[in-house]
């Protein structure tokens, strides 16, 4: 729990010694709550002080990572409910599964299967991070060879799912070198799961149908000297999971309730991969810093990786494309060209409709840092000087034969100005790009 | 160590309100819709808190739609050309709870059809469904302005939800539809200020609260959906905090707006699956996300992505505490 100005200064040695640079004690205490100074500036400050201190600065939620080296995985960390109260720190990780019942040439395609789960869009790299081998077969031999199997298969971070301490200590002996995430501990077999997590190294999922019994297991294994935990609520059905992700969160976040304080993880492996499609888009918005699909469809995959990329973006940044130009189709010296703004969500639109509309034409994006186009004109980030610096800037006039700019038709009133500053000819745009389409191809053919 | 009690003290919540008007209450709907209630953010709170199951209301377009990929176009193929045949399919076939009538065709650019043309198939479809209506302008302030009254008119009494207005062109669309005894759809583009205003300004002409639906437009997975999400989660705690002029319903366009995205409709892509499976799934997981932000009203479009979405809505909302 957050220490207030009180609490601290209650702390502190009561000396107004002025060492720190504050007239008070208080003062400093103050200060400190609202983390604009740091205690290292108080030079008498006690032990006890600083051990209370530390204890209160932890975040309310572990980071946890599992994986090696380039593939290392991170989860946790986050600080809020709502992403516009400040941002989601740790984009959940997407895994699929790989069972143990499977041998040679099926085992060695399926896992290429989830290897190849990656995909680029808008100029990002995005994939599934994660492979976790189930133990489906029951048998610790089997598992600990599709363990050794995706091992050297994949470069994926490694989920071992079992129920079986036998069959985990089997299969975390073969990997423990990649620190694999072992799945799962439950209030039955904590003490020997806890175990091989603690003699691997490796970090360890607490599985429990209730909260209370997930907050009992969490401690517990938690004393048998394992810290890097995740929390994964059992039990049938979407809304149950929903519903308890969401309550965890808050008592982690909102109450500081440390048996808690630790990412979660999600297995979503019934239905169709349309229901489990949905499923995990619905646990991605809400909480789950792991989720883990049965399907390996493409089509299923693209929309939740799309989904981890757009709610973990950072609402306070305006999310920015780069300020080029950029073709669309293969556009020659008598194709259009118009401009629009760096702000992502607006170029993407009008590079979208200008797609659709099969002509193919030159976008030049005037950096306006990452603002819609009203927002920008507003501002004066977009006008007759930067869209005419742009296109010299780019060589716009190299690209193509003819003088002629579309304009966004929300700024024809920069019309005149603009034709003066660049002696092109200006052809007022839609306001609207969605009918960028028709206007290019009757105003352009 | 005993898990603490989390108590929220939430003073508001979100207006419920009943879309439809059967015979008993002047119109001629067999089915009527109930949303909105909740009174704590998504899957906050005890169950009875989550308020009114969410509804899809599935598209009906006024003309044969030009632009469709073949994939969403497929499923309708019968009927496109028939607005009442295609609003019976989709609530025979698909379980529409909701029809909402689309009036593209009556923009200038989209075949400038007149107010003649948009009342007709506003009473073909009163005829053929028996759900309540979401009657849909075009966009054009000007072409709306002649038409929209028109179609009000024309489903007078029957408790329909109209709109869209926007905070620069709201007062003959407000007029009418509180004459015609509708429900108003409140446009804004994507600035919870403008929303707040715009509820102020059509209220101010007397247009009741509790009888407004949000728009707050809707992004796209991809596409800038994170910014409707922050904005539905903000008004919904704005609503739960108290504040009447925010307290509203929400709808959402996902089907227009997801069918327009290059991984819903592009067919040269490998590696990303087939373009028939990727536009529905494209379709649902915007859906889908947005519901997670809360959603009380979804338009939609394609028959498999709506099948997605119902299940998942009748899963996370079904009454089992």
């Amino acid at each position: 729990m957050a220490l207030t100005g009180l609490d601290i200064f209650k702390l502190l040695p009561k000396t107004n010694c002025k060492k720190c640079g504050m007239p008070t004690c208080l003062a400093f205490a103050m200060a400190l709550a609202q983390k604009k100074v740091k205690l290292d500036d108080c030079p008498d400050a006690s032990d006890e002080a600083r051990d209370k201190l530390a204890a209160a600065a932890a975040p309310p939620m572990r980071k946890v990572t599992f994986g090696s080296g380039e593939n290392q995985v991170q989860i946790g960390q986050e600080t809020v409910l709502f992403r516009h109260e400040e941002k989601f720190h740790s984009p959940t990780v997407i895994g699929a599964t790989v069972s143990d019942k499977l041998t040679g040439d099926e085992l060695r395609k399926r896992i290429e299967a989830v290897n190849a789960l990656r995909f680029e869009r808008v100029g990002t790299k995005i994939g599934v991070k994660a492979i976790a081998v189930v133990n489906d077969s029951g048998s610790a031999d089997s598992f600990a060879a599709a363990c050794e199997a995706a091992k050297t298969a994949s470069s994926l971070a490694l989920i071992l799912v079992s129920d079986s301490p036998e069959a985990m200590a089997a299969g975390a002996a073969k990997v423990k070198d990649r620190i694999p995430l072992l799945a799962s501990a439950t209030p039955d077999t904590a003490e020997a799961m806890a175990k091989i997590a603690k003699d691997n190294g490796c970090p360890l999922v607490a599985g429990a149908e209730s909260i209370k019994a997930l907050a009992d297991l969490t401690e517990k294994i938690n004393r048998a000297g394992v810290e890097d935990i995740i929390l994964n609520i059992e039990g049938p059905g979407l809304k149950n999971q929903l519903g308890k992700a969401a309550k965890m969160r808050t008592l982690a976040l909102k109450k500081v309730f440390r048996p808690l304080g630790y990412p979660t993880i999600s297995f979503v492996c019934d239905g169709d991969p349309d229901t489990q499609m949905v499923a995990a888009v619905s646990l991605i918005c809400k909480y789950s810093g792991i989720v883990v699909v049965d399907t390996v469809e493409p089509w299923a995959l693209l929309p939740m990786l799309t989904t981890v990329m757009n709610i973990f973006t950072d609402p306070q940044k305006p999310v920015q494309v780069e300020p080029k130009i950029y073709k669309i189709g293969e556009p020659d010296e008598n194709s259009p060209v118009m401009f629009t703004t760096n702000f992502s969500l607006t170029y993407y639109t009008v590079e979208s409709d200008v797609e659709a509309s099969r002509i193919p034409s030159y976008i030049l994006v005037v950096d306006t840092e990452g603002t819609s186009v009203l927002t920008a004109y507003s501002g004066d980030k977009l006008n007759e000087k930067t869209v005419a610096d742009a296109m010299t800037k780019l060589g716009v006039e190299k690209l193509v034969k003819h003088r002629k700019l579309i304009i966004p038709g929300y700024v024809a009133v920069m019309s005149g100005k603009l034709e003066e500053a660049t002696n092109w000819e200006v052809m007022v745009g839609p306001r609207e790009c969605s009918m960028l389409p028709k206007f290019l191809q009757e105003v352009w053919n | 160590m005993p898990v603490p009690e989390v108590k929220d003290n939430f003073a508001g919540s979100v207006n419920r309100i009943t879309l439809g008007a059967t015979k008993d209450e002047g119109g001629t709907r067999s089915s009527i819709v109930t949303i909105g209630g909740a009174k704590n953010v998504v899957y906050g709170g005890c169950p009875e808190d989550a308020g009114e199951t969410p509804v899809i209301a599935m598209d009906v377009l006024d003309s044969k739609p030009q632009d469709w990929p073949d994939a969403l176009a497929e499923p309708y193929e019968d009927v496109l050309g028939s607005p009442a045949d295609w609003a019976k399919k989709c609530v025979d076939e698909f379980g529409a709870e909701l029809i909402c009538i689309k009036f593209d065709a009556i923009h200038p650019d989209k075949g400038d059809k007149d107010a003649d043309h948009a009342v007709k198939v506003t009473e073909e479809v009163l005829k053929a469904v028996g759900v309540p209506l979401v009657l849909w302008g075009c966009g054009n302030d000007e072409k709306d302005n002649q038409v929209m009254p028109k179609v009000s008119g024309a489903a007078k009494g029957e408790k329909c939800l109209i709109g869209t207005v926007q905070e620069d062109n709201y007062k003959s669309l407000t007029a009418i539809a509180l004459a015609d005894g509708h429900f108003l759809i409140t446009a804004a583009p994507l600035d919870i200020n403008i929303a707040k205003q715009v509820n102020i300004l059509a209220s101010d002409m007397g247009f009741l609260l509790e009888r407004m639906v949000t728009f707050q437009s809707t992004g796209a997975l991809g596409y800038g959906i994170e910014y409707a999400y922050s904005i539905q989660e903000r008004q919904r705690l704005a609503a739960l905090s108290g504040d009447k002029m925010m307290a509203m319903p929400v709808i959402c366009d996902v089907g227009y707006e997801s069918w327009r995205a290059k991984e819903a409709k592009a067919e040269d892509s490998p590696g990303w699956g087939a373009v028939t499976d990727r536009g529905p799934m494209w379709e649902a997981a915007t859906a889908t996300c947005l519901l997670q932000a809360g959603a009380d009203i979804i338009r939609m479009r394609h028959p498999r992505a709506v099948a997605a979405v119902k299940k998942f809505i009748a899963e996370v909302w079904k009454n089992t505490g």
